[in-house]
């Protein structure tokens, strides 16, 4: 029997996807006493989790088209302030309008706000260019309202970190391949490592699958169709910071009317476009130009400031299907329960936005604590999330101020461009641990700046590398896969921005990576254990 | 009225400096403006040709050989306008200019050298600094080798580089050791401590603590650290104080051989009587009559050159020599004539590390078989305006390992054609 052969898990509930869902779900059954276990086939954010705005909607860009949505937002952006400030740049928004743009949408626009409980304030241009002074000139209407920056991958280890210490268990690069079927239950889901192709066996009461925009595939494996529509974003980060506050283009939501503040750079975006395939997901040369000629309407300052990389994203859009929640779809999200469809004990949690990832939580381990007789209400709601330490590297210019605030002697600054230090790195490691596979670098630079600068990871990887086979963390070539790999991936976002500076900057790491040390001969041999 | 030069060199990478010194060789009269700073980025080796075709990953052991196949395969490769003795006698002029002036490195021959790069991988390369050969040699004899790091050299790690070399070179072992000077602790600068080596104490302190741990190795190996001015007295002492070769393992940029490379080659230029314009860049340049004038934006004032004559060695985006913006790439002086792929979805491929290298870095200035700059139609921009270097098209220097050769062969070729030109030019006048 193969099930004797591989390990066998046992837990109340399997959570697929560690996404700000996944995660979420993870932190509000373990608040409430549940034990659950994550599986995530790659790691945290790896999907639209760790590839969006960062935006903490006030819910001011919903108003004309989902006047729920926008109440939704309003409650859990404020929540999330006060819940998690530790995620949280409460920048504030301006809604600004320029010349052209629809009369009627801006004159409608303060009172939709206040329908949906959003507090706004329209201010004088002027006032508005005080604020900001990058401000295009062609600005003709402003309005205040409470948006804000939240980080996305903070928020995603602080859930999980929170969910880990109620005792859920995060699985890491651990996918999931079958489910095996007893009536009209599962009996058990099969799980393979990514790299190592080992598999197992979880037993679990419940399922959800929060897999994101792979929601569909995993509900396929349980037989079960979930129509989805794949929606492409694509965002560009500037070198510098070109806004104080997270700039929205008064007008309906389209293309490349949000400017955002993310610590010491700005981000524009997104476009949308829908695709098929999700793999190989990745900017494109047209998308990066149509943002900068787009954004540039709200911040001229756009079109001449260096862009250092962009990526894109997948927005899992649920197309129909039988909603728990009549409002579901028009809500953004959608809590399927395939009871209905036969499979008793399986529910997917899909769609949404990272503002509302909370709530998506709630309403998931409401629906699963029904099941299991759990009745222990919601902790979320009040519980802060309280901050971690090895989760705190995440945010842009916290690394900057904590070399300033004290050093040891013995530290020393791995990424320059972000300021890294060894010990932040150490940190990070002692919480995560080494599992001897593949992909050490791509775990410190997730919960870190680590690669995100200017360089893109060009020293520090050699350093970093360097400290992790001083720690005893790497073995044999694996230093050199690594920082290969870790090289491709921050490709991945330049090669689309590449002109001006950016390509100087990918003409000396080319010098090194290929000139020097041979990177692309050795790429062509490779292979992985 | 200021006098007018023979040639005036823009540019002082590698192919700046190697024009400056070979047109001072001559005879003639040379400016040069631009400061040195790129050379800062060179790993101090010399490739000549490592691999080709990029495509199939294939390393020549023999550049010469890889050199007549590359010009049958691709002939608008700048190589393809130059005599393989015409690189060669280059090569070899450029390296005496080097080692008059204090920099010995290994002299051109047959074949590439193996060396092992501070990251553990092995790289083909043509000429190598003296500090850098017993480590080639070593490694092609694939004896047992001691590797020493310093504790804060960050970016140098021994283990790592035992770790990532151990299938192709697996009798190292790996030491680390606090560098024996006060004032070297927390992070720690290649460059500190090569200029703390250029003492012989320190050097003696350093081979006292790497001598008990030398066990069978055949020879130490070090970070390219071994003094700035004086490497290979460095490098004389620590080998006779250790008593096995001591050799120097190349660094991330900015390096030591790279300081050195910069500070050897201005020794060599001003040796020859180069003037050299260090603070100024070349904002303009005019064609007046069998003149050029180049306006140089100096502090405090600027300054209007004349020559001849004008061998453009700017480099390419790092050295703006060329700019991209996102509809395209000019060349900066003179708004000459890129080749360039059509849109900038061209540029690049969506692996950094495709086998068959990026499009934009084969972009650059079209030149005739006398490497004079030509226009969109092909024709000689000026009989007396070359461009050198990397700023040339159809290369992927980085990939086919051949900058260095690029540097030297081109502007060699450069200043031969100009000679011939400028005995014409005087004549008449």
């Amino acid at each position: 029997m193969r099930e004797k052969q591989s390990a066998t898990m046992d837990t109340q509930v399997l959570i697929i996807g560690g996404g700000a869902t996944g995660t979420a779900v993870a932190r509000d059954l373990a608040l409430r006493g549940v034990a659950c276990v994550l599986v995530e086939r790659d790691d945290l954010n790896a999907g639209a989790s760790g590839r969006n705005h960062g935006l903490l909607h006030s819910g001011a860009r919903y108003v004309a088209r989902d006047a729920d949505a926008a109440a939704e937002c309003q409650v859990e952006g404020a929540l999330l302030k006060r819940l998690a400030p530790q995620c949280i740049q409460d920048t504030g928004g301006l809604f600004v309008a320029v010349a052209g743009d629809d009369e009627r949408y801006i004159a409608d626009f303060p009172g939709l706000c206040a329908k949906s409980g959003i507090s706004v304030r329209p201010v004088p241009v002027d006032e508005a260019r005080e604020l900001e002074p990058s401000l295009s000139p062609r600005a003709i209407a402003a309005c205040l309202v409470p948006d804000a920056s939240i980080d996305p991958f903070g928020l995603s280890l602080e859930m999980m970190a929170q969910a880990e210490r109620c005792g859920a268990r995060l699985v890491r690069r651990t996918g999931v391949v079958g489910f095996e079927r007893a009536g009209d239950t599962i009996a058990a889901v099969r799980l393979r490592h990514s790299q190592t192709g080992e598999e197992c066996l979880l037993t679990a009461d419940i399922v959800v699958n929060a897999a994101g925009a792979w929601a569909r595939g995993v509900a396929q494996l349980a037989g079960l169709d979930v129509p989805m529509l794949y929606s492409k974003g694509t965002l560009v980060v500037t070198h510098a910071r070109l806004a104080h506050r997270v700039l929205n283009r008064l007008r309906p939501p389209g293309d490349a009317d949000i400017i955002m503040p993310g610590g010491t750079v700005s981000i524009a975006g997104t476009t949308s476009l829908t695709i098929d395939d999700l793999a190989d997901v990745r900017p494109t040369v047209p998308e990066v130009d149509l943002i900068v000629e787009e954004a540039s309407a709200l911040l001229p300052a756009l079109r001449e400031t260096r862009c250092i990389r962009a990526y894109a994203g997948v927005r899992p859009l649920v197309a129909a299907g039988p909603a728990v929640d009549g409002r579901g779809v028009s809500r953004g999200f959608a809590l399927l329960d395939h009871g209905r469809e036969g499979v008793a004990n399986f529910v997917t949690i899909t769609g949404g936005k990272l503002t509302t990832c909370r709530l998506m939580a709630e309403r998931t381990a409401d629906l699963v604590c029904a099941r299991l007789g759990v009745t222990m209400p919601c902790r979320t709601r009040s519980e802060p999330l309280a901050p971690t330490a090895e989760c705190e590297w995440t945010e842009p210019g916290f690394g900057p101020r904590a070399w300033m605030r004290a050093q040891a002697p013995d530290d020393a600054l791995l990424c320059e461009c972000e300021m890294v230090s060894r010990s932040a790195l150490h940190s990070i490691a002692s919480a995560l641990g080494f599992d001897g596979h593949d992909g050490v670098l791509a775990d410190l630079a997730l919960r870190s700046r680590l690669g995100k600068g200017a360089c893109q990871g060009t020293f520090c990887a050699v350093r970093v590398v360097a400290y992790l086979y001083e720690q005893g963390a790497l073995r044999g070539e694996q230093g050199l896969r690594e920082q290969r790999e870790f090289f491709r991936e921050r490709w991945r976002g330049q090669h689309a921005v590449l002109w001006g500076e950016q390509l100087a900057q990918v003409e000396l790491a080319e010098a090194i990576h290929c000139g020097l040390h041979g990177y692309e001969l050795a790429a062509r041999t490779a292979v992985r254990p | 009225m200021s006098a007018t030069y023979d040639v005036a060199v823009v540019g002082a990478g590698l192919a700046g400096m190697s024009a400056a010194v070979f047109a001072a060789n001559r005879g003639l009269r040379v400016v040069q403006v631009g400061n040195a700073g790129a050379l800062l980025f060179s790993s101090g080796l010399f490739d000549l040709l490592g691999v080709h075709p990029i495509e199939d990953g294939r390393t020549w052991s023999d550049p010469w050989a890889g050199l007549v196949v590359l010009r049958r395969d691709i002939p608008e490769h700048p190589y393809a306008k130059l005599e393989a003795a015409q690189v060669r006698a280059a090569f070899g002029e450029l390296v005496a200019a080097l080692d008059e002036a204090g920099l010995a490195y290994t002299a051109p021959g047959e074949r590439n050298r193996e060396v092992l790069t501070g990251v553990g991988t092995a790289k083909s390369t043509y000429c190598v600094p003296r500090t850098m050969e017993p480590g080639a040699a070593t490694l092609e004899a694939g004896a047992p080798c001691l590797l020493v790091d310093f504790e804060g050299l960050r970016e140098y790690s021994a283990k790592a580089i035992a770790a990532g070399a151990a299938a192709r070179w697996p009798g190292m072992r790996t030491l680390r050791l606090s560098f024996p000077c006060p004032g070297i602790a927390g992070e720690v600068y290649a460059a500190h401590i090569a200029l703390a080596l250029e003492e012989r104490g320190a050097r003696e302190r350093l081979a006292d603590l790497v001598r008990p741990h030398l066990g069978d190795a055949r020879a130490v190996g070090l970070p390219a650290v071994l003094g700035i001015m004086r490497s290979d007295r460095a490098a004389a002492d620590l080998t006779g104080a250790i008593g096995v070769p001591v050799f120097e393992v190349p660094t991330m940029p900015t390096s030591v051989p790279g300081l050195r490379l910069k500070n050897a080659l201005e020794r060599a230029v001003a040796a020859r009587g180069v003037e050299r314009r260090v603070h100024g860049r070349v904002a303009a340049v005019e064609r007046t009559g069998d003149e050029f004038a180049l306006s140089v934006a100096a502090t405090p004032t600027p300054v209007s050159l004349h020559a001849h004559a004008v061998i453009l060695a700017t480099g390419r985006f790092m050295g703006r020599g060329l700019e991209a913006s996102r509809t395209g790439v000019r060349e900066t002086l003179m708004d000459l004539h890129v080749a360039q792929p059509a849109t900038r979805s061209d540029w690049h491929r969506a692996d950094l590390f495709d086998p068959r290298g990026h499009a934009l870095n084969r972009a650059g200035l079209e030149v005739d078989d006398g490497f004079r700059a030509c226009d969109a139609r092909g024709a000689v921009v000026h009989p007396r305006l070359f461009a050198v270097g990397t700023i040339l098209a159809h290369h992927d220097w980085a990939r086919m390992k051949c900058g260095a050769g690029l540097a030297i062969g081109t502007a060699s070729a450069a200043v031969a054609h100009l000679t011939g030109e400028l005995g014409y030019a005087r004549g008449v006048s």
